[in-house]
């Protein structure tokens, strides 16, 4: 069953300092559930920026954000905070793991905060998924003592600890060399569609965004395709 | 779950960094357990001199001074009640020095539930004899068993034993100065003068010791009975009434009324030890004080490290809110470290408190004025420990507060965004 998992209507967004610059333009598309979208265009276009507003972090828009059918207009603070926790799946250019905790632990841990379920199933939960991305082995590593495309699809596991309806991707492979890129990329076509995981992705890299279902190609501001 | 979770987290988060934990721990340590030292030992030096004080002096006295009598003959005529009367060179009269109708007086005081207790005295004047020399002195008849009982009597004697005036008849307790002048010892007899002429042998039954050099020089203690003879009076002489209370503060009330009713002098131990009472207050103001500032700066030692965790731990922050934590988590997150730095440093402060205390308490420390204190006095109560561990709880909140309202603040994009 395909539904709307998220849509934007006439997002814009200013930057004011020093001027006025205007780095979104009325912004309206919507994600379906399933689809495997990449956002794409030149440094500056506003892709990242309209990621963080999709994402809920960034609140100062004007327009319309509705995710799972609820507007984010009208949510306080904590409100977006569950939204994020509950439906949102990130997985940055760098990986910001905590080096405090072991990386299960920091896969675990949006799912702690979730509270659905008991320590030991997010545990279970959290093996299961590490187990798909292959790294199951270094579960009890410190995150620190894993390699960069390791730390990567660690984060990836974090990302998918809550089942969200939707992940996120900010260049998750700007940071990686080709063959990381590549295990990256896959583990995201497997999601895509073997899982059917909702992704919306924004990179710059021409060859990962051909393979995705569907281009959004942003400039100036504005969705040009 | 969501408290557990953040508690789990502040926790990892402390000891990944707990050397400066430790240091924080330290500063919070050191100032409580000073704290609780100082106030034990303050305390217990105010306690001490409250015992020097307040225990054995009585609460109100009463005793007849001679002196002008203010009722003169001219104020009573009615033909000059309207005009200011000068009179000069009014001398004392009636030189009683005894209570009047002090039977009665006891009586009623006994009756009166605002006292605890009273003990009568006769104050005779004597000469003690030494040879072929004469020394000044008072002999105080006291009834020993209310002193004991109301006045801490115990307390003063260095020799012999106290009931011993009651038990012995003719017997004299020696102030210490006094003994060494005689060069008496306990057993021997003593001769003194009374102011009657007559030459009267007293037993030596123990010496006392008040720690003022000039009342142990001339002051000696007997039963009141025995006094009454040196004096050559009655048996219901009596020229001082002391009285302790239930209620200290009610002294200077009662002290009036009762000069009032029984027509004597009265003072009260307010008016007459008011610079006491300042002393102990500025005593414990000053504890407070020290205590207090250690714990600031200890706050402030807090402050820093709980900063620098945040700059360090900004990109944590900014992962654990883009994943769901909201900001008021994040800031549970550092009040939970500032707290647990002041909990548990607090803890060990107190644990060391008390072990200097214990340590205090064993310094030998002799004073003349209290034979029977050996060592400094320490105060254990425990309404210092509950005040210091809330202190220094209540100063690493506010220490931790403001670090941890700006981690909540943390906008994740512009660190995200940032990199």
């Amino acid at each position: 069953m395909i539904r709307t998992v998220l849509e934007a209507k006439n997002i814009s967004k200013n930057f004011h300092d020093p001027v006025t610059i205007q780095v979104l333009d009325r912004i309206n598309f919507s994600v379906n559930s399933g689809e495997f979208i990449s956002v794409i265009g030149k440094s500056g276009c506003g892709k990242s920026t309209l990621l963080y507003i999709l994402s809920t972090m960034d609140t100062d828009y004007s327009g319309d954000l509705v995710i799972d059918g609820q507007n984010m207009r009208e949510k306080k603070e904590a409100e977006l905070a569950r939204v994020r926790n509950e439906k949102i799946g990130f997985v940055f250019q760098f990986h910001y793991l905590l080096n405090e905790f072991s990386v299960l632990h920091n896969v675990m841990l949006p799912g702690l905060k979730l509270g659905k379920y008991s320590r030991q199933e997010v545990e279970h939960r959290a093996m299961e998924r590490l187990k798909i991305l292959g790294i199951d082995d270094q579960a009890h590593k410190n995150a620190n003592q894993l390699s960069g495309g390791q730390k990567q699809r660690v984060a990836i596991a974090r990302a998918l600890i809550n089942d969200p309806l939707i992940v996120m991707g900010d260049e998750p492979t700007g940071n990686l060399d080709k063959k990381n890129s590549e295990i990256v990329f896959d583990i995201f076509k497997e999601l895509a569609e073997v899982y059917h995981q909702t992704l919306l992705i924004v990179t710059h890299d021409q060859g990962f965004a051909e393979n995705t279902h569907r281009i959004i190609e942003m400039e100036d501001g504005r969705i040009v395709s | 779950m969501n408290q557990r979770l953040i508690i789990s987290i502040a926790r990892s988060l402390l000891l990944a960094r707990w050397r400066q934990t430790l240091v924080a721990a330290i500063g919070v340590t050191f100032s409580i357990a000073m704290f609780i030292t100082l106030l034990g030992f303050m305390n217990g030096l105010n306690d001490m001199l409250d015992d020097l004080v307040l225990n054995r002096t009585p609460h109100i006295r009463l005793f007849k001074e001679i002196k002008p009598n203010p009722d003169q003959p001219v104020n009573l005529s009615e033909s000059f009640a309207s005009s200011h009367n000068f009179i000069e060179s009014v001398k004392s009269s009636g030189g009683r020095l005894d209570i009047y109708n002090s039977g009665a007086v006891m009586q009623a005081i006994r009756a009166d539930d605002r006292a605890l207790g009273l003990a009568p005295r006769v104050v005779a004047p004597v000469l003690y004899n030494a040879g072929v020399v004469d020394i000044n002195g008072i002999v105080n008849g006291v009834d020993v068993v209310a002193e004991v009982s109301l006045f801490s009597f115990n307390d003063y004697i260095v020799a012999g034993k106290a009931i011993d005036l009651k038990n012995i008849p003719n017997s004299i307790l020696l102030g210490k100065g006094v003994a060494e002048k005689l060069q008496a010892d306990i057993g021997e007899t003593v001769f003194v003068t009374t102011s009657r002429g007559e030459q009267v042998p007293l037993k030596v039954v123990g010496f006392f010791q008040t720690g003022f050099m000039d009342f142990d020089k001339i002051q000696s203690y007997t039963s009141v009975e025995t006094a009454q003879k040196l004096m050559g009076k009655s048996a219901n002489y009596i020229t001082d009434i002391q009285i302790k209370l239930k209620d200290l503060n009610l002294a200077p009330a009662v002290a009036k009324e009762y000069a009032r009713i029984f027509q004597t002098d009265a003072e009260d131990i307010k008016s007459v030890n008011a610079q006491f009472e300042t002393g102990s207050f500025i005593r414990s103001l000053l504890s407070y004080v020290v205590g207090i500032t250690l714990l600031i700066v200890a706050g402030f030692g807090i402050y820093n490290i709980l900063n620098m965790m945040i700059y360090e731990k900004m990109d944590s922050i900014a992962i654990l809110k883009a994943t769901g934590f909201s900001g008021s988590d994040v800031r549970r997150i550092f009040l939970s470290i500032a707290v647990s730095i002041g909990f548990f440093g607090g803890a060990v402060g107190l644990a060391i408190g008390l072990v200097l205390s214990l340590l205090i308490d064993q310094i030998p420390f002799n004073t003349s004025a209290l034979p029977t204190i050996t060592t400094y006095p320490v105060n254990y109560d425990l309404v210092y420990y509950v005040i210091g561990i809330t202190f220094s709880i209540i100063t690493t909140f506010f220490a931790g507060y403001f670090p941890a309202r700006k981690a909540s603040k943390i906008d994740p994009v512009v660190i995200i965004r940032g990199k």
